[in-house]
């Protein structure tokens, strides 16, 4: 329905790959330092909601922090983004961004929502004003 | 104490929206990217890259000749039903080798739409199953492709061997009022479940 849908543009064929094509210069598992795993992991669903503790745009002093710790920090800012949102803006997989997230928990430098344990149901009150909500779509 | 810090941040920071996911499953070009796309507030967004030429001996493309791409990871949308309240779209992987990404998508997940097309409903068995053992409130609806013949939801039904109480619909995933109504449908039926789910709990 889109162009993401399309066929492949001209020259994907080529046997030679330049810029995007040819994947990203830092490998994800350079970017995390080799590490596929955060404590932090069964906080951070694909909805779970990551806001930066601070709203100043001062600069973050930790220089342990890569460009792409900065990057999620500056996007989630001023309003909350899923971490699959994070993801995808940022096009890092989803495994290396719990990661670099899990790094920033701990810097406390940004803060999770608490997703709706997966056991329980949303209220039947979240329910109906999710109904009441796709009717004005 | 945990809590008393976060209280004490929270003057000077938005809250947090509370969000919710529902999954749009079926095969491969059945359409659940063009149904999210239909009602999501942001154009489709993925997270991982797309399978070209590459995909071309695993996937059975009878039927959606028109398609030479197909997803890998997940796609999603989002509908900000108001500032505290987030729905989120996923499209499950159209392939049956990603498996592994489902259990992910599925926890906590609201429920669930498969999307079938009468021309390959074969196609829509593995996820119908997956929800079924799974326990996730589910939905059928059967995406009215151009040119495929069209059969009553009972016909459907029956066609999938479906429980009486899972509720088929007809829809096009193209028009936003269809999409809409195939989710609504959704909620309903996980509202209608978790009743049925508390009521025994009750004295």
């Amino acid at each position: 329905m889109t162009d993401q849908d399309g066929p492949a543009g001209p020259g994907r064929g080529a046997a030679r790959w330049f810029d995007d094509d040819a994947g990203r210069v830092v490998r994800p598992y350079a970017m995390t330092r080799g590490r596929t795993r955060t404590a932090a992991e069964g906080r951070l669903d694909l909805i779970a909601q990551v806001i930066a503790e601070s709203r100043t745009e001062e600069p973050i002093a930790d220089q342990t922090l890569s460009p792409e710790h900065v990057d999620i920090v500056g996007l989630c800012r001023h309003s909350p983004l899923s971490v699959a949102e994070l993801a995808a803006e940022l096009d890092l997989p989803v495994g290396v961004l719990r990661v670099l997230i899990g790094d920033l928990l701990d810097a406390e430098l940004v803060r999770v929502s608490r997703p709706v344990p997966p056991a329980e149901l949303p209220a039947e009150q979240v329910l109906r004003e999710v109904i009441d909500g796709l009717r004005t779509l | 104490m945990v809590f008393g810090r976060s209280e004490r941040r929270r003057r000077s920071a938005p809250a947090e929206p509370v969000t919710l996911k529902i999954l749009v499953a079926g095969g491969f070009g059945v359409g659940k990217t063009t149904l999210v796309g239909s009602v999501s507030e942001i154009r489709p967004l993925r997270t991982e890259e797309r399978l070209t030429e590459a995909g071309r001996p695993v996937d059975d493309l009878d039927g959606v000749e028109g398609k030479s791409t197909t997803t890998v990871a997940m796609d999603f949308g989002r509908i900000t039903v108001h500032e505290e309240l987030v729905l989120y779209l996923f499209g499950t992987p159209g392939q049956d080798r990603f498996w592994f990404l489902w259990d992910e998508l599925a926890r906590g997940a609201l429920g669930a739409v498969v999307l079938a097309d009468t021309r390959r409903l074969a196609d829509s068995f593995a996820a119908i199953d997956y929800f079924e053992r799974r326990g996730l409130p589910f939905t059928v609806a059967v995406n009215c492709f151009d040119g495929a013949a069209r059969y009553p939801a009972e016909t459907v039904r029956d066609a999938l061997n479906l429980d009486p109480g899972v509720p088929v619909m007809l829809c096009d995933a193209r028009e936003r009022e269809s999409a809409r109504d195939v989710l609504i449908a959704v909620v309903e039926h996980a509202m209608r479940h978790g009743a049925e789910r508390r009521e025994p709990a009750l004295p």
